[in-house]
């Protein structure tokens, strides 16, 4: 009999066999496949495991909370992630969701929030070998409550964004978008609830002030008469002053809004048709500088190309090689050219800050929980790809573009942008995107005058509420001066 | 009685043995408090409060384990009672650190289950004195284990848990029958093998070049086909089921040689499980399940697909002894608690483990092809398929190289009735196992 338990036994060593084998298979082959599969959430709960750093704003000397880990009493989960102003900062922060992962700050800063900074490396070595929780850092930003709470009350009830720079730094002072939505609601264990919200508030996510386009209207002119002052051209130039130009190649004529003159006939100077926004003259203008210089100077401004906010970003964009009846209607910010709020406040902040672009970002710094200093951001000049410097302009044109955009509040279309107290310069904008559609309608500008302390850029598609009568001067001027009121008013 | 026995080298030797099962012992208490210190640190962030009292209870049942075996069965294996403790003392570190994770608190429970197990494997040592003995008691075994097998259907006594028709509850304790059943059955296979194995041998030769045992021969084959189906069918316990046939067959080729009856016992096997397969939805969920998980990820595939996350996160080195999230995975602590250690514990954990169940498996066959009598050889033989068959089918169910059968994990997963039955199962071993050196020693 013991040779038929010899092979038994050989029968059973062989199964054996066949499990270590199969571990193997199993714990080393397909180890990266399954533990990275999404549906394994021992990732997740470890991140939930960890408090995670909280994403703060300054208001003065206080602390602005805008999303922060609570303690819950689940024992699946020890930390629930918490916004207490979640559809103010909602495009911010972005949300932290079991179901949907991460998006906005969140995701972007998360190295920082969990605390796995570069800069961390020593310290977390170090809670490795003692074996102390790691701890997430908390993430400063850039925004000022004030400001972003006077963006929200001014735009109200109607779709559309607006985006506040800091000049000389580039810092994002505002970032609002309308409509927005409520992080808490993603950010909920309750599977059922996350996604019946996450269904519904698809419009509500989405980040209208930096990933959807529009066309800028005339405050794309503020480029294209940058475009003209760098090729020579004077502010005190003088066009002719006709009610309608037919570029070359086409017999599709470009009225001026309204379909009137500009100067009741009489020739006009540069700066003049910047401040009344008048067409015939800047479409004429732009067939003249050429696509190639156009596109070029549009480009030097941030156009086709993104570069680290510190969020994720769509880049504005303007074809490369353009026909005249295109260059004279994207001159006039028409056709083909399209701008995100972000990109024509990058306008506005470069002139502002004499021709130079700062780089935009959101986070100001990294604390730990000590509050020591983990990471500061230096303000940085924007060298995009493509270009050689980040110079948008030269000095001379950026003052003679910050003197005609102050023709424009003082003199012309942006009256409404003015702030009791305060020198305001600026552009306004009226797209018509289709006939008999409402015109989308901007505002983008700087304030004040002689030391530039904040750039805006206002966007109201759809018109707003004044519908087809909408300007860019009457809708969307009074909400960039309510703006740049809350940013430099007393 | 040292002087008296001085003349033979068999003491000597005995006590050789027993040392090195006292030292493995204390190897194995010092891994198993290794563990348990592991956990605490975990998930407490300190020593474990009680970990000198539960150390010297530990000890304790550690040393009177080794006195009864030093006492009761000298000269037996020496490995495989260490190999049983370490296994034991392992799987209670697991169910203490998956208390912490499901706040639950079944350690206390499992800690007791393993002192009264103790008992019985010094009890089990002391009774049986010889396991020749068992041999008489034969049918007594046999039906006995035959009415444990059905106790869980009649009404009141038995429950159902998970769809299993398999427990016993009495008033607060659950017990499944099933675990000591399977032992009862074995000692009642040996004992009628070891009889009937010339007759069942001689029988197949006189059929001369066919080869075919006589009709009068599968009767015991298709008696115990039918217990093991009936087992299937009433209780819906896979598991059960195939153990039973299994160990019967593979018990019945040892005691015969017969290729035929492997051939006849797989057949009927296939026969089986393909009628279960079309008759019982649950079968086909298993096997459906176990093909492919993914599918049905969200009902009947989530606890495979758990276990698979579980292992594949833990990688070759683990993630660290307290430090995984194994509650995870649905009925951890029984079943699946070797998904647990994988991830924690990592491929050189899981082997490790796998080593000792190995090594184990070895030394129990070691026993049976030393024993000289036939009940004894089929005995430990069978006893020793029995528990590496489980450990196989366990172990491929979590790991999906088999369809899922919900069997317990030797001496590892969380309950009583398995704990207590292994440990008879070791007492067992050591008894057929003492009785052959002693017949060595005094030829």
């Amino acid at each position: 009999m013991t040779r038929q338990v010899r092979r038994v036994a050989a029968v059973l060593f062989l199964l054996f066999g066949a499990l270590f084998v199969n571990l193997n298979y199993l714990q080393v082959l397909r180890a990266d496949n399954l533990s990275n599969d999404n549906r394994n959430s021992r990732t997740i709960i470890a991140e939930y495991s960890i408090r995670r750093g909280s994403i703060v704003a300054e208001q003065g000397r206080d602390t602005v909370v805008l999303a922060e880990s609570v303690a819950t009493d689940g024992d699946r989960f020890k930390y629930r992630r918490r916004y207490p102003e979640p559809e103010l900062y909602a495009h911010v922060t972005g949300f932290y969701s079991l179901v949907y992962g991460r998006t906005g700050l969140e995701d972007t800063a998360n190295g920082f929030l969990v605390g796995d900074a570069p800069e961390q490396f020593a310290r977390n070595v170090g809670d490795l070998l003692t074996g102390r929780e790691p701890e997430g850092d908390d993430v400063v930003v850039t925004l000022r409550p004030e400001v972003q709470r006077a963006a929200r009350e001014a735009l109200g009830d109607r779709v559309g964004a607006v985006v506040a720079l800091e000049p000389q730094t580039g810092a994002v002072l505002a970032l609002w978008a309308n409509p927005s939505y409520d992080p808490n609601r993603l950010a909920t264990f309750d599977r059922d609830r996350a996604v019946r919200y996450w269904e519904r508030s698809e419009n509500e996510r989405r980040s209208r002030a930096l990933r959807e386009t529009y066309p800028p209207g005339s405050t794309f002119k503020v480029v294209t008469a940058a475009a003209a002052l760098e090729d020579g051209i004077d502010p005190d130039d003088t066009f002719d002053d006709p009610s309608s130009y037919t570029p070359p190649q086409t017999t599709a004529a470009i009225p001026n809004f309204g379909g009137g003159l500009c100067n009741g006939g009489s020739p006009i100077t540069l700066a003049r048709a910047f401040e009344v926004s008048c067409n015939t003259t800047f479409a004429q203008l732009g067939v003249d500088v050429g696509a190639d210089l156009l596109v070029e100077q549009a480009e030097a401004f941030g156009f086709n190309e993104t570069f680290d906010l510190d969020l994720p970003m769509a880049a504005s964009a303007i074809p490369a090689d353009l026909d005249p009846p295109s260059t004279a209607q994207s001159a006039i910010g028409q056709r083909d050219v399209r701008a995100t709020p972000l990109q024509m406040a990058m306008v506005s902040a470069a002139v502002a800050n004499d021709g130079v672009l700062m780089r935009p970002h959101v986070i100001t710094r990294v604390e730990d929980f000590a509050g020591r200093v983990v990471r500061e951001t230096t303000p940085s000049m924007l060298v995009l790809d493509g270009q050689d410097d980040a110079r948008a302009v030269s000095r001379e044109t950026a003052a003679a573009l910050q003197d005609m955009m102050r023709g424009v509040v003082t003199n012309g279309s942006g009256g409404a942008a003015a702030v009791p107290g305060v020198e305001v310069a600026g552009k306004t904008g009226t797209a018509q995107t289709a006939e008999g559609a409402n015109p989308t309608v901007w505002f983008t500008g700087f304030a004040p005058f002689e030391d530039p302390q904040v750039a805006v850029a206002v966007v109201v598609p759809d018109g707003g509420d004044v519908g087809s009568e909408a300007t860019g001067g009457a809708v969307a001027a009074p909400i960039a001066s309510a703006v740049i009121d809350a940013a430099v008013g007393e | 009685m040292s002087a008296i026995a001085a003349p033979l080298p068999a003491p000597a030797d005995a006590r050789r043995r027993a040392n090195s099962e006292l030292g493995l012992l204390i190897l194995a208490l010092l891994v198993t408090l290794g563990a348990h210190t592991l956990v605490g640190l975990a998930q407490t962030g300190a020593v474990p409060a009680g970990l000198a009292a539960y150390g010297g209870a530990m000890a304790a049942l550690g040393a009177a384990a080794h006195l009864a075996s030093r006492r009761l069965a000298s000269s037996a294996d020496p490995v495989l009672l260490p190999l049983a403790f370490l296994l034991n003392g392992l799987g209670l570190a697991m169910v203490r650190r998956l208390d912490f994770a499901e706040q639950t608190s079944q350690a206390p429970a499992q800690t007791i289950w393993t002192v009264v197990a103790i008992v019985v494997f010094i009890v089990t040592l002391a009774v049986v004195r010889d396991h020749r003995m068992l041999d008489d008691y034969r049918y007594l075994v046999g039906i006995g284990a035959l009415v444990f097998l059905l106790l869980p259907l009649v009404p009141g006594i038995g429950k159902e848990v998970n769809g299993a028709r398999i427990w016993l509850g009495l008033g607060g304790l659950s017990f499944q029958p099933g675990e000591v059943a399977k032992l009862g059955l074995v000692v009642f296979f040996a004992s009628y093998l070891a009889e009937k194995r010339a007759l069942l041998t001689v029988a197949t030769n006189r059929l001369g070049p066919l080869m075919v045992p006589p009709a009068r021969a599968f009767g015991p084959i298709l008696a115990v086909w039918g217990v093991s189906l009936s087992v299937l069918v009433f209780q819906k316990d896979l598991g059960l089921s195939l153990l039973i046939f299994g160990i019967f067959v593979a018990m019945l080729y040892v005691a015969t040689a017969r290729l035929t009856y492997v051939l006849l016992g797989l057949a009927l096997f296939s026969a089986g499980a393909y009628a279960a397969w079309t008759i019982f939805s649950h079968v086909q969920s298993r096997i459906s399940t176990w093909l492919d998980p993914w599918s049905v990820y969200d009902s009947a595939g989530y606890q495979v697909a758990q276990s698979l996350f579980a292992m594949a996160t833990g990688g070759i080195f683990g993630v660290g002894l307290g430090q995984g999230r194994p509650d995870i995975i649905p009925e951890v602590n029984t079943d699946f608690i070797f998904a647990a250690f994988g991830e924690e514990i990592g491929l050189l954990g899981t082997t490790a483990l796998l080593l000792c169940f190995f090594l184990f498996v070895g030394r129990g066959f070691a026993v049976a092809t030393r024993s000289r009598d036939d009940f004894g050889q089929l005995l430990a033989a069978g006893m020793t398929f029995l528990f590496g068959l489980q450990v196989f089918v366990i172990l491929g169910g979590v790991t999906q190289l088999l369809p899922l059968t919900g069997v317990t994990l030797p001496f590892m997963s969380y309950g009583g009735s398995s704990l207590l039955a292994n440990y008879a199962l070791v007492a067992l071993l050591l008894r057929v196992s003492a009785s052959s050196s002693a017949g060595q020693s005094s030829a």
